[in-house]
């Protein structure tokens, strides 16, 4: 698209806001509207931009397939991940689900349950408990859905006839 | 009201243009336009969060989808053979169908509805005092109380990515060989 100057000057100057917007819908998610989903096709959308004025091999050069592709498992392993913690971090106080298992005891935390993350890393600079627990498994949905979303783009767009040059006919 | 009668009005009139035209290109664009004003819709109906998923998945990523399907099979529909009558006796049963199952449905916003009414209060009253701080009563359905939910529809997307790499990605490029011992792993 080099003869498009102005197709490349404005996308030049959205893509870092719609960056930007992605990633408040990211990490604001637990204040306003979103969450990782939601900033996750942000996100891509803001990189396929990229890709379809700069060229598939500019995209590329930005965010490798490589490194895409170990994104869409780390994103699942860290949501999954978040899980185990909270199974290893022990007993929930004052969780959720605290009447649910307060017959077991001193027991392990139930999978998932956020309760159990209470004040166990950085107390005062990180969130704690529920809203930890929720901003890291957001975090991962983030990740896994910004990779496969970018992924079937590559996926597509290296199928084109002409690949390597650009996706729309 | 009146915002909401004329996004509606441009629905059809985008959902009518759609189904007419003949040009793949431009109906491509057309379905964007339309995603488009589906996400202004839900804006109207509170939904902000829905209104980006859509404008982002709808209007962005799926017309891209189809531009890049359309480069590989060409612009121009076929000309369809065969008399239009079946499909559209078929189609106009369906409507009819949908129609009837929206008489049932409450007003919009009737305060007697069964979502009014009918909802869990629990997780509204006790969200605050579970959530350590955490406002957004969505988001903490979401992501704790329903986390298990929310857990399978992240391994439904990886999977879902994973279908379209093994699909999809061109042989030349990087696993030629390695490429089919992945599929059993999966």
């Amino acid at each position: 698209m080099d003869s498009f100057p102005i197709i490349r000057v404005v996308a030049k100057l959205i893509i870092p806001y719609i960056l930007l917007f992605g990633f408040y819908v990211q990490f604001h998610g637990d204040f306003g509207p979103g969450g990782g989903f939601q900033a996750g096709v942000i996100l891509a959308s803001g990189l396929i931009l990229y890709g379809l004025v700069f060229g598939l091999p500019a995209v590329k050069k930005v965010a490798p397939p490589k490194l895409i592709e170990k994104l869409i498992a780390l994103g699942l392993l860290i949501y999954a991940g978040t899980g185990v913690a909270t199974m290893l971090c022990g007993k929930a106080k004052g969780g959720a689900h605290d009447d649910l298992h307060a017959e077991h005891g001193r027991a392990m935390a139930n999978y998932l349950d956020y309760g159990a993350l209470d004040h166990h890393f950085l107390p005062g600079i990180l969130p704690h408990g529920q809203h930890l627990g929720i901003f890291l498994i957001e975090f991962g949905v983030g990740v896994t859905v910004t990779a496969v979303m970018t992924m079937i783009f590559y996926c597509f767009a290296g199928r084109h006839p002409q690949s390597n040059s650009e996706a729309t006919p | 009201m009146f915002v909401s009668l004329f996004i509606l009005t441009l629905l059809v009139v985008t959902a009518i243009s759609i189904a007419r035209i003949r040009d793949l290109w431009a109906a491509v664009m057309f379905t964007g336009i339309f995603s488009f004003l589906g996400a202004c819709w839900m804006l109207i109906l509170d939904a902000p969060d829905v209104a980006f998923t859509e404008a982002a998945v709808g209007a962005g990523i799926s017309t891209f989808l189809m531009l890049g399907t359309l480069a590989l099979a060409g612009k121009k529909e076929k000309p369809t053979k065969g008399s239009p009558l079946v499909p559209l006796f078929v189609v106009g049963i369906t409507g009819a169908a949908l129609i009837y199952g929206t008489l049932d449905m409450p007003h919009f916003g009737d305060p007697n509805s069964p979502v009014q009414t009918r909802i869990q209060p629990g997780f509204v009253e006790k969200s605050q005092g579970d959530m350590h701080g955490l406002p957004n009563v969505v988001t903490a359905l979401l992501g704790s109380y329903r986390g298990y939910d929310t857990l399978g529809e992240t391994a439904v997307i990886f999977t879902a990515g994973i279908a379209v790499i093994l699909i999809l990605r061109r042989s030349s490029q990087e696993v030629p060989k390695s490429g089919r011992p992945q599929k059993g792993s999966n």
